[in-house]
């Protein structure tokens, strides 16, 4: 006992602490997870909130999700019209949609002769009488291009449009494509809102496990300032709060998807009778594996965070008298 | 072991508890620390555990001054103090083995050794067998033993003891500083503070007095000094 070394450092050689370092952590992870077993009253409480919070991110992200599913199916209703010059001949036209046909942007073209188009226009607009008196037909040729999935988004599709209205042929081409700029818009928001939503959320779920952690920390004061006494560090002390808050996490986020794979399930019946109506077989997706990993992981991740941030301030704030 | 050249502890609000203290508690050495409560006994025991830390002067531990060790080191500090307090600052909530094995549980020992090393503590308090009891359910003189095993468990140089026989009967206070010369004859320097000065009066060991603060010239009772303690007298005072 004459040398500093000896007065501040462990009794014990370095191996021996290593391995003891590791063996301590599993041993408090498991303490403080049968601490939660033993009071299962206000753990389970704490446990049910994390996983209705966690829950609604998580179902805002599955609602995401399907709606993209559907509204990819939607993109490729994307049409292109082009109207032909009016003086071409049939020849020209014959010629102009193999061309278009060979474009490898291109997944359809339909072709519209001036006929077609005037009988179409009588049909449809109840002007087909007015139109009798006319000497001659005043609608051009309407060529209806579909592009390809790659191409049937707005800017893919104007930029198709660019280049075919430089076929000499075309007088100007449209692009209906005004209420699909409006949807992707939509679905921005929706995700926008999602990401706002989930944040708020997150930031109650980091502040629920830090107020548990709080109060679990006024409760184990003596313990603490009797540990502090017999010459525990800090992160000793700590640990097992921080094991607490990540098994508060990890439960939480089963929890949570727990129950969203009962929303899905009650939902699906619902979903599948609407989609039914429109003669289609899409199918309500839940959350893959991965992504339970993901939310499971992330959850342990901010029951560690709000844990660590209520160590560092009420910790401290404990020392012996 | 312990050393105190000129320190004073003034207490925010100003209240001054130590005022210019010097003593030298030797390496080995077993002595009494007495006053009135309130002459700073307590305040004495917290600058040398650092729960408190001097306002003026230096406080030196095995030559070491405590003013340089910095807070994130004072855990592996107390870990060469074992300290006993009138109130025993046991958890009763937990078994006593778990209340001994504490330090060395904190100091990462294996579970055999923690196992042999708290009955081997117990023993020597005289509680063989009491390990899965509750303190709870000990008589008074029984808990302030189990915070004796604490103290001495992983085998400490310097014990300090806060008016270890506060709350006991003559006769249990007699058998506890027994217990404290044993460990005083294995060569632990001890230090206790106590205000039983009749408990003093039958003991031989050097008396360091306290009155408001101040230090008064430290008595050698009885029979001089004990075997291993040196003669040297720096308790002095005014």
């Amino acid at each position: 006992m004459s040398d500093k070394a000896k007065l501040t450092r462990s009794k014990l050689p370095i191996s021996g602490r290593i391995v003891m370092f590791f063996i301590r952590h599993a041993q408090q992870a498991m303490a403080s997870m049968g601490e939660l077993w033993r009071n299962p009253v206000s753990s389970v409480m704490t446990m049910a909130v994390l996983g209705v919070s966690l829950s609604l991110p998580a179902a805002l992200q599955v609602l995401v999700k399907n709606a993209e599913t559907i509204t990819s199916s939607w993109n490729s209703a994307a049409e292109i019209s082009l109207f032909i010059d009016e003086n071409r001949s049939e020849q020209t036209i014959q010629s102009l949609l193999t061309r278009i046909r060979t474009y490898s942007e291109v997944d359809k073209v339909q072709y519209i002769d001036r006929n077609q188009a005037l009988e179409e226009f009588q049909r449809l607009s109840g002007f087909g009488e007015a139109l009798a008196y006319l000497d001659k037909n005043p609608l051009p040729a309407v060529i209806t291009v579909t592009p390809t999935p790659r191409y049937s988004t707005p800017v893919g599709a104007r930029e198709l449009l660019t280049k075919l209205e430089r076929e000499p042929e075309i007088s100007f081409g449209r692009l209906d494509i005004e209420w699909l700029e409006r949807l992707q818009a939509v679905v921005r928001l929706l995700e926008r809102t999602v990401m706002a939503i989930a944040a708020l959320l997150v930031l109650a779920v980091v502040l629920v496990i830090g107020n548990t952690i709080r109060l679990a920390i006024m409760n184990r004061r003596t313990e603490i300032e009797v540990m502090k006494l017999v010459g525990a560090t800090e992160s000793f002390i700590q640990r097992p709060f921080l094991y607490t808050g990540i098994w508060y996490g990890v439960i939480g986020g089963i929890l949570a998807w727990i129950i969203i794979n009962l929303l899905v399930w009650y939902l699906d019946s619902a979903l599948a009778e609407l989609l039914g109506l429109y003669g289609s077989q899409l199918e309500m997706k839940s959350l893959t594996l991965l992504e339970l990993l993901q939310l499971v992981g992330l959850a342990s991740f901010l029951g560690w965070l709000g844990s660590y941030l209520s160590v560092r301030q009420h910790l401290r704030a404990i020392e012996p008298s | 072991m312990i050393d105190f050249q000129q320190v004073s502890k003034i207490y925010p609000g100003g209240q001054m508890a130590l005022e210019d203290v010097n003593f030298h508690l030797q390496q080995g050495e077993m002595a009494f620390l007495t006053g009135h409560s309130g002459a700073g006994k307590s305040t004495l025991l917290k600058l040398i555990t650092v729960i408190e830390r001097a306002t003026t002067g230096r406080v030196a531990i095995n030559g070491h001054d405590i003013a340089k060790i910095s807070a994130k080191h004072v855990p592996y500090l107390r870990r060469n103090i074992g300290m006993i307090f009138q109130s025993h600052h046991l958890l009763m909530d937990r078994s006593v083995f778990d209340n001994v094995a504490l330090p060395l549980v904190i100091e990462g020992f294996s579970h055999g050794e923690i196992r042999k090393r708290v009955a081997g503590a117990l023993d020597m308090v005289g509680l063989y067998g009491k390990e899965r009891h509750n303190p709870i359910m000990l008589s008074g003189g029984e808990q302030q033993r189990v915070g004796i095993a604490r103290a001495i468990v992983n085998k400490p140089p310097l014990l300090l003891a806060d008016e270890p026989t506060g709350n006991l009967d003559p006769k249990l206070s007699m058998d506890i500083l027994r217990l404290f010369e044993t460990f005083n004859d294995a060569g632990t320097s001890v230090l206790i503070a106590t205000h039983d000065l009749g408990l003093i009066a039958r003991m031989k060991y050097r008396t360091f007095t306290l009155k408001q603060g101040r230090m008064l010239g430290a008595q050698e009772l009885h029979h001089s000094v004990h075997a291993r303690s040196a003669p040297t007298n720096r308790g002095e005072g005014q």
